[in-house]
């Protein structure tokens, strides 16, 4: 696997989750995504950007552009270094209709990648890593 | 690390002619030649690569930058092959009908020194064989490609929107759903609805043999994303077996079903405002 | 401090999502549009949101909350121009907008809400114009 393109910034504020949006699309379209599945990993990248930033106290991520023989895809690495989540099998339920928590967040990002991964440890902080592949 | 002791970059260097017409002529007896211009054309093309590729001294990697020039006039070749309707052996043996001429000449040049002979072949086998393999390679890329395009022409053909009246809209799917299919069908139908200003969308379904739970989480998708939007769905086409596997599934489709696409159709008028009435008998008198 | 327009078609509030929301705008604008339905005394909210080309989890507990407050004040809220891609997306998602109706453009979103305040009001004409 090759990586072509590999970046990361600051995810901090709202302008940041902003920023996150347009530089996770410009990676998606550089690896050939269609229209849909860019929609999916731009909205699925701005549910943890948010994250980060509401509940993580901020962090940064690191994005690349993969390719895998013919396939390609825009690996995303959310980091930050906030109090973590204490009970990751119940953040990981669908809070949404309750309308406030990590619920949607977590779930729904994981639903629109093809590959998603969150590791937490209470007090010192969370990495989430998700895929899409073209 | 260079293979300076190796004569190989003299020979091709040095018998230029004589190992081009000995080449052609390999080829021509393992029956790859089917135009002399064409493949003469590639023969001296690849002679000219090789004979620089091999001054620069190494023969153990293929894909260092010495090799790109010749990697990229094979990919080409191939290329070229694949889309003429060539075999993927046709086009390695191209490469390795150079062997032949190649191995008479260091005959010719190591004679009595049998065990550098040896180890001259061996070298050469060596880098012919894996040029050879570098064109399959190439020829399975590019037959993957046109059987991709030719998947995607194929799956546009099969999921026609046709507009039924204003405001109206049916897809009638034909064949097995899987998930290709149905995103294509789906973000087919949704465009369209944007596109006519569609209120209401008849999925008709006779065409499908079979319904399982994944092509109802397809279909559901697809409503639910039309619905999203403003448009509202009725499924149409619904056969008794698929009307009886439905219920055995336990699959609660939470959309209006008619039986046929008539049904549909009319249901679909009555929603946007419209209906289909008699024309009223011809009583004016004709001017 | 940069605001969303408002504006004002019969006892209907227009709003047109342009840009990339963050939390204060989405904030005000919830202030604004609560403001103006009892100012007007609007029935009707339309949110045009077919310039996204992204609806997060974000952006739908901000339409369903403005649903949900103009629901108390007696108005109805509907959401227009979701683009396909974004309705795909918000399906795989699992997001649900509740108290929101939807039609496809401005046109059919103004037929919608007069349907909908006609039928509460009962037998009356609402198209006057």
């Amino acid at each position: 696997m090759v990586v072509e393109q590999d970046d990361t910034m600051p995810v901090r504020g709202s302008d940041d989750v902003v920023r996150v949006r347009q530089a996770v699309r410009a990676r998606a379209i550089a690896a050939g995504f269609s229209l849909v599945d860019q929609t999916k990993i731009i909205t699925a990248a701005s549910e943890i950007a948010r994250n980060t930033v509401d509940y993580g106290g901020g962090g940064s991520v690191r994005m690349e552009v993969l390719r895998d023989g013919r396939r390609s895809g825009v690996r995303l690495t959310f980091t930050d270094h906030g109090p973590g989540i204490p009970d990751l099998a119940l953040a990981q339920t669908d809070g949404f209709t309750s309308g406030h928590g990590l619920g949607l967040g977590l779930t729904g990002a994981r639903r629109l990648s093809n590959e998603f991964d969150i590791v937490s440890t209470p007090g010192a902080g969370t990495i989430v890593t998700l895929a899409r592949w073209k | 690390m260079p293979n300076t002791a190796s004569i190989l970059s003299a020979v091709v260097t040095g018998h230029h002619a004589a190992l081009l017409s000995g080449w052609l002529e390999s080829q021509r007896r393992d029956g790859v030649v089917r135009s002399l211009d064409d493949t003469s054309r590639l023969a001296t093309q690849f002679l000219d690569l090789f004979r620089n590729a091999l001054s620069a001294g190494r023969f153990d990697d293929i894909n260092t930058s010495e090799w790109a020039p010749i990697r990229d006039m094979l990919e080409a070749m191939s290329r070229g092959r694949a889309l003429e309707g060539y075999s993927p052996s046709e086009t390695a043996t191209f490469v390795f009908a150079l062997k032949q001429p190649l191995f008479a000449l260091l005959r010719e040049q190591l004679g009595a020194d049998a065990d550098r002979l040896s180890e001259e072949i061996w070298t050469a086998t060596k880098l012919l064989d894996k040029l050879g393999l570098y064109t399959t390679e190439c020829f399975q890329r590019t037959r993957d490609e046109v059987i991709g395009r030719q998947q995607q022409d194929l799956l546009e053909l099969s999921t026609p929107v046709v507009k039924l009246w204003d405001g109206v809209l049916a897809v009638p799917l034909i064949g097995t759903l899987d998930s290709a299919r149905t995103q294509l069908v789906m973000e087919s139908l949704l465009e369209a609805i944007v596109a006519n200003e569609a209120e209401v969308a008849i999925i008709d379904i006779t065409g499908v043999p079979t319904v399982d739970t994944l092509v109802a989480q397809h279909l559901l998708k697809t409503i639910s994303a039309a619905r999203l939007m403003g448009a509202d769905c009725i499924l149409s086409g619904i056969r008794p077996q698929i009307a009886q596997t439905i219920v055995h599934l336990g699959l609660d489709l939470n959309v209006i079903s008619k039986a046929t696409l008539a049904d549909a159709f009319a249901l679909a008028l009555r929603r946007v405002g419209k209906m289909v009435a008699a024309r009223p008998a011809a009583t004016a008198p004709r001017d | 401090m940069s605001e969303i327009p408002v504006l004002k078609i019969r006892d209907i509030l227009l709003v047109s999502i342009q840009i990339d929301m963050h939390d204060r705008l989405a904030l005000q604008l919830q202030d604004d549009l609560t403001t103006r339905i009892v100012r007007d005394r609007a029935r009707g909210v339309m949110i045009d949101i077919s310039a996204l080309d992204i609806v997060d989890s974000f952006i739908g507990r901000m339409l369903n909350n403005i649903a949900a407050m103009s629901r108390v004040l007696d108005a109805v809220t509907v959401v227009v121009g979701m683009r396909p891609a974004v309705a795909i997306t918000l399906v795989e998602l699992g997001l649900t907008l509740t108290g929101v109706r939807t039609a496809l453009n401005v046109d059919k979103g103004l037929a919608l809400i007069d349907a909908l305040v006609d039928g509460e009001e009962g037998a009356g004409g609402r198209r006057a114009g």
